[in-house]
């Protein structure tokens, strides 16, 4: 089973249509989930991390949405095809959400134990005792104290850590196949991400879900990802292997973001590297590269064209020129340190 | 770094500063709870902490946003709760803050010109055109230009906010900034370019900061001296590179060690030390030292007596009976 694919997204367009025009913010995303495996998909606010998985299970609101393109593969069914009837049954049943933030997307006036038992009843059909008996084992399986009487109690009860933990029994309650992990972290204190992070770790093990982890914490993601995806402005930037992204990062984004965090075991200080500039904005999507404005390594070909994405090695492409053939050779120091050296003005 | 004979100078002495809200007859929540720490001038000290520790309740207070509910904050030698009238605005003079949310902290009907200018104003520093030109001035030091002195708050971005609050914080040519977790709301690019800005203030102004943040990786990276906070109480204090390197404190390590770090190699290899359960209510805190319900080294004592403030090594403190 290991190696298959639970996941495959091809070419996903996703746009909003508001009041002050369409905002593309997914042009063209293809990704996939192996079965048992970790994908993170990284990038800044704004970058369509979130539509780009939501959409994949219909949950971002259509209108102002729209799906306008690209096919989403779920163990073999086709979910862009799927009535909204048969996408029920998917979602919660056979692929769970955690989203990021727990005091919003649990309901205040609902018991948790309720929250539970609902797609256990739902879904699997559980009579109210069974679902009953099922929701307290997702409670101790979340490493929750007291489960029986946390059943009976409702959110604003619980602290924040311990509100993420319901959404993680919630989301895992009808053993889904694949687990969407939107910021899971984001918001709690550090020793608590720990926890909770610790926690997906082991029950991924256990269920042997896969996941896919959207965030922007480079740490998280080294933790936790098998695989990464990197996006920019509604595309994928980079994507291969963990080892491929933080050691052998081609994309002058994906190293540039590297550069930017500072490490906490790293001895000497160096000077954050800054991207100056900002994202584009979508509701004008750039001609070529978005990227290329706030690039050291901007060719023209990269205003003018967009980079489809290159190979770099197995399962590692990377969406930029500088990997054409007939660019001008970028120098690579170790790790994702690429110099300036005749990069600019080359192949066009 | 500042290393010159002047960074020996302290420049503000934090005392036994308590800081309590009373929210009913019984309940007072003790935010700052007995914090002493010295800071000295041109330096960078960090106060870091999980949410409800109390750091930005201690930098508010610090600024005069609070008022003490005992304990002595002194600047430049002198009892800041003492004085008055004209040095008292002497004082909002030389320190200033910026404020961790940039959406919140800037009046959404004033123009960027106007949000900076007002400052100016109170302080009587400039009017009509030296008013405009040090406007434009302030803008071009943190990288915006001066058209942008027109706009309003809500056509900018989150990190060119965050600069306008830099910018308006520098208005008053401060000599001390607190600065309350200043880039916990941007993006991690964005981040960088904050953070490279303050660092360029300090050195061309001769700034002294203190930087709260929970991001214990950039405190390391921005600050010379690093305060670790639990529950109101200040717990470590040690020089950034000696705290990183060899925390003592049980509550410390446990922090340093939850943050991951973006190098799976490293993480891979790390060893972990899991901090149990959460920080108790600053409300009803625990007896003894605050720490004890999560501490893995508890002893009898600890349940029973508060850990003074002692030194471990030079420069290095902690509270905790294991010392």
């Amino acid at each position: 089973m290991a190696g298959e694919r639970l996941l495959d997204v091809k070419d996903l367009e996703v746009s909003f249509y508001t009041y002050a025009g369409k905002v593309h913010a997914v042009r063209g995303v293809s990704f996939h989930v192996n079965r048992g495996e970790t994908l993170a998909i990284v990038g800044e606010s704004g970058c369509g991390k979130t539509v780009s998985v939501q959409s994949t299970i219909k949950l971002i609101p259509m209108p102002p949405g729209k799906i306008e393109g690209g096919t989403v593969l779920f163990d073999g069914k086709d979910l862009t095809a799927m009535s909204d009837r048969d996408l029920q049954s998917v979602r919660g049943a056979e692929i769970g959400v955690i989203f990021q933030d727990p005091m919003t997307s649990l309901n205040p006036t609902m018991t948790v134990g309720r929250q539970i038992t609902e797609g256990l009843i739902k879904h699997q059909k559980l009579s109210a005792e069974k679902a009953r008996q099922r929701a307290i084992e997702m409670l101790s399986l979340v490493e929750m104290p007291n489960p029986r009487e946390r059943f009976r109690q409702y959110p604003h009860q619980f602290s924040g850590g311990m509100r993420q933990r319901v959404m993680i029994a919630i989301a895992l309650s009808c053993n889904p196949k694949l687990l969407i992990a939107d910021e899971p972290t984001t918001g709690l204190d550090v020793t608590i991400q720990a926890q909770i992070l610790d926690l997906m770790k082991s029950l991924q093990t256990r269920m042997n879900t896969s996941i896919i982890l959207i965030t922007h914490d480079l740490g998280v993601v080294s933790k936790l990802a098998d695989r990464i995806v990197v996006m920019y402005a509604g595309k994928v930037a980079e994507a291969g292997s963990s080892e491929d992204i933080f050691y052998d990062a081609q994309h002058p984004y994906t190293q540039a973001l590297l550069k930017s965090v500072p490490r906490l075991h790293e001895e000497a200080r160096r000077d954050l590297l800054a991207i100056p500039g900002t994202p584009p904005d979508l509701f004008v999507p750039p001609k070529g590269c978005a990227f290329a404005p706030r690039c050291g390594y901007a060719m023209r070909v990269c205003l003018d064209h967009q980079p489809g994405a290159f190979p770099a090695g197995d399962n590692h492409a990377v969406a930029c020129w500088l990997m054409d053939p007939r660019a001008a050779h970028v120098r690579d120091g170790h790790a994702g340190r690429a110099e300036a050296a005749g990069a600019r003005g080359g192949a066009s | 770094m500042v290393q010159d004979t002047h960074a020996h100078d302290v420049v503000l002495e934090v005392i036994n500063l308590k800081k309590y809200f009373q929210f009913s007859r019984k309940a007072v929540l003790k935010a700052v709870d007995d914090v002493t720490f010295s800071v000295k001038k041109g330096e960078v000290f960090g106060l870091v902490g999980e949410s409800g520790c109390g750091k930005t309740t201690a930098g508010r207070t610090i600024v005069g946003l609070y008022t003490p509910t005992s304990g002595r904050i002194v600047y430049e030698g002198e009892d800041v709760s003492k004085l008055r009238g004209a040095d008292v605005k002497r004082f909002k003079r030389h320190m200033q803050i910026i404020f961790q949310d940039p959406y919140a902290s800037l009046d959404p009907r004033m123009t960027v010109g106007d949000i900076i200018g007002e400052a100016l104003d109170i302080h009587g520093l400039a009017t009509g055109r030296d008013r405009l030109a040090r406007i434009h001035e302030l803008l071009d030091v943190v990288g915006l230009s001066a058209e942008h002195a027109n706009r309003f708050p809500h056509e900018f971005s989150g990190g060119q906010r965050q600069r306008i609050g830099i910018a308006r914080a520098l208005a008053v040519d401060p000599k001390f900034i607190v600065a309350d977790e200043p880039i916990s709301a941007l993006d991690v690019s964005i981040q960088a370019q904050v953070v490279n800005l303050l660092s360029r203030l300090r050195e061309e102004r001769g700034l002294t900061y203190i930087f709260i943040a929970h991001d214990l990786a950039m405190v390391k990276h921005l600050s010379d001296n690093v305060g670790v906070m639990y529950l109101g109480r200040l717990v470590e204090l040690a020089p950034s590179a000696e705290l990183y390197k060899n925390p003592v404190h049980p509550y410390t390590q446990g922090l340093l060690s939850a943050i991951p770090i973006p190098d799976p190699r490293v993480e891979r290899e790390r060893k972990r030390i899991v901090l149990e359960g959460e920080v108790p209510s600053p409300v009803n805190p625990p007896r003894g030292c605050r720490f004890q319900t999560r501490c893995r080294t508890v002893k009898p004592i600890c349940r029973e007596e508060d850990p003074k403030l002692k030194q471990v090594a030079p420069g290095h403190f902690a509270a905790c009976h294991l010392y």
